[in-house]
């Protein structure tokens, strides 16, 4: 059994934002006007945080993706009334939608912010409709949603698997944000596997996982910038 | 409790005999029902005016309400990451309300305290009509309410929220049948007395309940038990209700003392909106023999214990905020005290404390009804915002910034804030013009029964003093008057005819 994870190498990251389109483009996930976005109603699965630290002439700009973490004990999955939001047995946090309420405890219950809800009805600007994935459902308004770690590749590459007689490995299936990143700044694979470039990466001297004093253990990890100490 | 207060509990209905007189005709009524029943048959012009006026404003929210689940949740001021707001206050601030019924109730009955006989049953309808307004907010808060029963068909118990929901039903069939109950009697009353189309209303509720002798016992009993059981169940809806927002990991809701400080503001607006009532009451349905100076004088006590509490664990929990320094708790400490949220804040302090400390110092304020309803309403109001300083100021500063988060409630929100509570007072009208807001039979029974009891409770204290609680036998009158008068603040014959006897016993 895999754990996947991700490991973004901030000191290779551009801070140019493809991941984000890619993920938006990959997963259907609507585009929304700069009024729906100032009203904070914004969808994105992957989103470009940028933290600039100083002022103009001396300012320090960092930014890194920020996505949900799939934490191994993850805050959003305890508190769900309905078991809408779980994980399953490879550790990814999963979100049924056909179950979900709406109640937007697991949104609260975060403390990323990563999960979003669908306010209003997903906007199809005439002829975008036609971009969508057919392999990723169009979720419904009124319920929550996240990053999946694009599971529905996972479940292409695990029939593939499958038909092939073996078992599902490292290397396999990789999301649309690792696969775009034109710096390689994002890599993605089996934390469990002592061999996977991703295990070792994440054992890098660099490493560190968001807010890891909370203990979520989050399997998404990050490298700092070369020379940065926090 | 003192003597002295056994003597001003059982004052206003005046104490002259308790020898049972010949029973009487079926179709007369007792002093205290002609009173008491008064209200549901006679309806002024003010009460309809009320009542249209309150139902435009519920059908008002309705049609928000309808509105918001054609449009989706977005149509509410509610955004990413402030997912929660004036719904979630709502409910909240509703369920702490209900802690009115139970406390004055079951606590007050427990401690056999004579008093509580005439405000019982106006504090119980309360209870359960907040509780049913309170849950409503939860659905009108779903982004899919049709989906409500996947809570009954995938439980997940680890989910506070489902806690909530098995504590909260609990909690409403258990107000919901110490409403009924001690209300059986008084059916059996109204379907002999006031009749008319709402003959079989009575009739189908009192389900076979004739109010005989060993009915009554049996009834007394069920009810006394009810009383022990309801009062840890309501202890344990708010606890569960704070933690929802103590459970998770978020600063400033992820706090130890949330249960008992959410129990304590409970009980808090639950005795400030029974306070309300029992004044609007009084004056509007001419209770005033009923609803006397003394009562509000001791719920005027409670209270002024109840502000102190809170202002106890209020500082406690941003004393330890402050002085721990954690920058993202900080974050939400800021904005609460110096920051967005502080004129809220201290608006909250200044009704939650600064009012009612000042306006509940002195006696003679405590028994004035109309600075009473001034302290009740200015503790609702302060109530009302702390819920919400608590909910919405962590959700406006999270740990990762996405977008600047802000929070400004839509008119949808408004209009529902203003139709829930619209609606409840509806509901509670229209209980009031059928069934009576006093419990007859359980003030007869306090004339008939409360002296005895409180000197044979006064000599159970006091076992070798037997000559105080002699003082108060009922039939020696000479004892009783002068502390009484002195007791009420009004002279003793003012305070309505002398008591008849009861029809049966």
């Amino acid at each position: 059994m895999s754990r996947w994870g991700m490991v973004v190498d901030l000191g290779a990251c551009t801070g140019c934002g493809a991941c984000g389109v890619a993920c938006r483009q990959e997963n259907n996930v609507p585009d929304v006007d700069e009024r729906t976005w100032r009203n904070g109603r914004q969808r994105d699965w992957l989103q470009l945080v940028t933290k600039v630290e100083g002022r103009y002439h001396d300012a320090q700009v960092e930014s890194y993706p920020l996505m949900c973490l799939h934490c191994d004990d993850a805050p959003c999955t305890k508190v769900c009334p309905v078991g809408a939001t779980y994980s399953d047995e490879e550790g990814l946090v999963a979100q049924i939608y056909d179950r979900c309420i709406g109640c937007r405890y697991c949104t609260n219950a975060c403390p990323y912010s990563v999960k979003t809800f669908n306010w209003l009805d997903p906007v199809w600007p005439q002829g975008t409709e036609r971009r969508q994935n057919p392999d990723v459902s169009v979720r419904p308004r009124g319920v929550v949603e996240k990053c999946t770690m694009c599971h529905h590749r996972h479940q292409k590459a695990d029939d593939r698997a499958r038909f092939e007689g073996r078992e599902l490995r490292h290397g396999d299936y990789t999301p649309a944000c690792v696969e775009i990143c034109p710096a390689g700044a994002m890599i993605f694979g089996d934390l469990d596997d002592p061999e996977s470039e991703v295990s070792k990466r994440s054992e890098d001297k660099r490493a560190y996982r968001l807010m890891e004093e909370l203990g979520t253990e989050p399997k998404v990890v990050f490298l700092r910038p070369h020379g940065k100490r926090s | 409790m003192s003597p002295s207060h056994t003597t001003m509990s059982t004052s206003p209905m005046t104490m002259s005999t308790s020898q049972p007189q010949p029973t009487a005709p079926a179709a007369e009524m007792t002093v205290h029902e002609r009173k008491i029943f008064a209200h549901i048959t006679t309806t002024g012009v003010g009460f309809k005016v009320l009542y249209v006026i309150f139902a435009a404003v519920a059908a008002w929210a309705l049609a928000a309400w309808i509105w918001q689940i054609v449009h989706g949740l977005g149509v509410t001021g509610m955004n990413r990451p402030v997912y929660w707001g004036i719904y979630i206050t709502n409910f909240v601030f509703f369920i702490g309300i209900s802690h009115a019924g139970t406390l004055i109730s079951a606590i007050l009955r427990l401690s056999m305290a004579e008093w509580r006989r005439s405000i019982t049953r106006m504090a119980e309808v309360i209870t359960v009509l907040v509780i049913a307004f309170g849950a409503g907010n939860i659905i009108v808060d779903l982004g899919r309410p049709e989906r409500l029963l996947n809570i009954i068909l995938h439980p997940n118990f680890r989910s506070p929220l489902l806690w909530d929901v098995c504590s909260i039903s609990v909690y409403l069939i258990g107000s919901a049948t110490y409403l009924f109950l001690p209300m059986l009697p008084d059916l059996v009353r109204l379907e002999r007395h006031i009749g008319g189309w709402r003959r079989p209303l009575y009739r189908a509720l009192r389900m076979g309940y004739r109010d005989t002798p060993e009915q009554r016992e049996k009834l007394e009993g069920f009810i006394a038990r009810l009383a022990v059981i309801v009062i840890p169940i309501a202890v344990s809806v708010h606890t569960v209700i704070s933690w929802i927002f103590a459970m998770t990991i978020q600063p400033m809701w992820h706090s130890t003392i949330f249960g008992p400080y959410f129990v304590c503001g409970a009980i808090f607006s639950g005795i400030a909106a029974i306070l309300t009532f029992m004044v609007v009451l009084r004056k509007a349905f001419h209770l005033e023999e009923y609803l006397l100076p003394v009562h509000f004088d001791y719920l005027g006590r409670l209270l002024m214990v109840m502000t102190l509490f809170w202002l106890y664990f209020t500082f406690a929990e941003h004393w330890t905020t402050w002085y721990g320094n954690e920058p993202d708790e900080m974050a939400v400490f800021r904005s609460k005290v110096t920051g967005e949220f502080a004129p809220l804040f201290w608006t909250m302090v200044g009704a939650c404390f600064v009012v009612p400390f000042t306006l509940l110092s002195r006696k003679a304020w405590r028994c004035n009804p109309t600075i009473m309803l001034i302290v009740s309403i200015s503790i609702n109001i302060g109530m009302y915002l702390e819920r919400y300083t608590i909910i919405v100021p962590t959700l406006v500063n999270p740990r990762v910034f996405i977008t600047p988060p802000h929070y400004q409630p839509s008119w949808v929100e408004w209009s529902i804030l203003a139709g829930c509570f619209a609606g409840f007072l509806l509901c509670y009208m229209t209980f009031a013009k059928l069934f009576p807001l006093i419990s007859v039979w359980e003030v007869e029974e306090g004339i008939e029964r409360g002296a005895q009891e409180g000197a044979a409770r006064v000599r159970g204290y006091f076992p070798s003093v037997s000559e105080p609680a002699a003082r108060l036998e009922p039939g020696t009158d000479g004892g009783v008057q002068p502390r009484e008068a002195g007791g009420m603040g009004q002279p003793a014959a003012k305070r309505g005819p002398r008591l008849p006897a009861r029809e049966e016993t």
